[in-house]
């Protein structure tokens, strides 16, 4: 399965017309969270915050909705979120924590829950793991080289950036500027190059761009508690859904990219192997199951 | 391994999903009860105490699942009897003949030998012992009780959190060798630092900067810096929750999609 487990794939988007105005995408991350704390599904959220420097985003414990709007956009660096899950139980008092997390992340925090070694009283707090999809993660230097130095465009006036259709978008108020993904290859995260998981296959509900027409998102269902809390926030019109596209521009785009990710990783995991470098993930040869799968 | 705890706890193998009451009282009700031993060596009782706060099914393990037949805080009994699990707490002092006579007993005495917390798995904080204080100056030399004896298991953690006792101790009894087996590869991490993130994880072009290492680190020696760990040494006890609880340490997926239900 190279989505996933799930229980139902649709494209989605917030009926807020002001996350609309925010939102990377359809703003389900955001209206999800809302939602959840409005109904006390949650009592707070760790999520990728602003920080004093510009597109650095910072791990923030949310516990309204402007906060929780205040981190909504994508930053194409990273934010450590789980980190500051611990600080969300302990110091803020959380006892139902939402979260943001992209795959790497998930596999944090549910590695942690299945064995919480050292990790005392927090495994069961996690109330709402929404996932992010994702191909790769930049480190902010890498940023700065697209935004500065190939785009030739100051920071401060940069208001949004993208990553699709074969090209790393940057939307300043008056001009749109593009890079081709060829140019920042080189550039990103290398421990992304062994990664399985594009679609946050282990997060409660998943959500993302591919898949969905601007303005929409492309989101999976996939555990219970995932499943009662988006059938909640359809019922009270907090999110409104329609079916995904099958075809071309919908699933079959996502199935392609993260057929491309996984065996792109897959080849870079039988490759460390055969030079004794360490990889958590099983070599293809050592694989009975499925040979994508993110084990 | 397998053949060695079905022996000693006479069980069959069989999957467990989460350590529940409803799963203890199951467990009480067919399972012949195992004998339990608690070994103090050079630990702070911290692990004991950790055991002890599974409240809601505290009760029913110690009266129905278990029996606890030694121990020094718990039991008022001199000597050591054979034991199917023994709990060892605590590095052991080469230079304290009746800790390495009390630890040689235990690995006679018990079926499974289990490194219980990071002061018997790693050292921990007894790492930096190096003597020279009254009234036994010249108890200097702390070492993982591995390096004495052969350890089965290893639940590092300072403490390990009371979860993951119980759901050791359950899949322990029910013979959940799935379950076990990070535990049983974890009785080698012997050598733990918070410099192993860096050597074994960011060196070895593994670390995603998630920040799961800064989370476990139970004495805040980690925070992260441009999306990488950056270890406070002088804080670090090296108890090695850092690294096995990263994702790029090891990586169960199994467990993990059946804990999820996916």
């Amino acid at each position: 399965m190279v989505l996933g487990t799930y229980k139902q794939v649709v494209t989605a988007r917030s009926t807020d017309k002001q996350i609309q105005k925010i939102a990377q995408d359809g703003g389900i991350a955001s209206a999800l969270l809302c939602f959840a704390l409005d109904e006390k599904i949650i009592d707070g959220a760790v999520v990728a915050g602003p920080s004093e420097v510009m597109w650095k985003p910072e791990p923030t414990v949310a516990l309204t909705s402007d906060e929780i709007l205040a981190a909504a956009g994508t930053k194409y660096t990273f934010s450590p979120n789980v980190w500051m899950l611990k600080q969300a139980v302990r110091q803020y008092g959380l006892e139902k924590v939402g979260t943001v997390a992209i795959p790497c992340q998930t596999m944090g925090i549910r590695k942690m829950q299945s064995y919480p070694f050292g990790v005392r009283f927090l495994a069961d707090k996690i109330a709402l793991l929404v996932g992010i999809f994702c191909m790769e993660n930049f480190p902010y230097e890498s940023l700065r080289t697209f935004i500065s130095e190939k785009a030739g465009v100051d920071f401060d006036l940069v208001e949004k950036m993208d990553i699709g259709k074969g090209k790393f978008w940057i939307h300043t108020q008056d001009q749109v500027l593009t890079i081709p993904l060829k140019e920042t290859h080189g550039y990103e995260q290398n421990g992304c190059k062994v990664c399985l998981d594009y679609v946050s296959e282990l997060s409660d509900i998943a959500t993302g761009s591919v898949g969905s027409p601007d303005g929409w998102s492309s989101v999976f269902v996939r555990t219970d508690g995932g499943d009662t809390i988006f059938k909640q926030a359809l019922e009270a019109g907090a999110i409104e859904a329609k079916a995904i596209n099958e075809g071309k521009f919908g699933l079959e785009m996502l199935t392609k990219l993260s057929t491309q990710k996984k065996e792109k990783a897959m080849k870079v995991i039988d490759e460390r192997k055969a030079m004794g470098l360490p990889v958590p993930f099983k070599a293809s040869s050592e694989k009975e199951g499925d040979p994508l799968a993110n084990v | 391994m397998l053949a060695r705890i079905k022996e000693f706890l006479g069980m069959e193998s069989k999957p467990k999903e989460v350590a529940s009451e409803q799963e203890v009282e199951k467990v009480a009700e067919e399972k012949p009860k195992p004998r339990i031993g608690y070994i103090h060596l050079s630990g702070c009782t911290g692990d004991g105490m950790s055991l002890t706060e599974n409240y809601d099914i505290l009760a029913p393990l110690l009266t129905e699942m278990i029996d606890i037949v030694y121990g020094q805080t718990l039991v008022d009994l001199w000597e050591m009897p054979e034991m199917d699990i023994a709990l060892v707490e605590g590095s052991v002092c080469l230079q304290d003949e009746h800790s390495m006579h009390e630890l040689m007993e235990v690995r006679e005495k018990a079926g499974l030998v289990v490194a219980f917390g990071s002061c018997a798995a790693t050292g921990c904080f007894t790492r930096y012992s190096r003597g020279g204080q009254q009234a036994q100056p010249s108890h200097e030399s702390f070492v993982p009780i591995a390096d004495i004896v052969k350890v089965d298991l290893a639940i590092p953690g300072c403490p390990p959190s009371p979860e993951i006792i119980a759901k050791t101790v359950v899949a322990a009894i029910n013979g959940d060798m799935d379950y076990l087996q990070p535990m049983m590869d974890l009785a080698g991490y012997t050598e733990a630092c918070g410099c192993d993130l860096q050597y074994k994880v960011v060196n070895q072009a593994l670390c995603i900067g998630c920040g799961t290492c800064a989370m476990a680190c139970q004495t805040r020696a980690l925070t992260m810096t441009n999306g990488r760990p950056e270890l406070n040494s002088a804080r670090c006890i090296k108890c090695g929750i850092c690294y096995v609880q990263c994702p790029r340490s090891w990586w169960p997926a199994d467990r993990i999609n059946k804990d999820l239900g996916l």
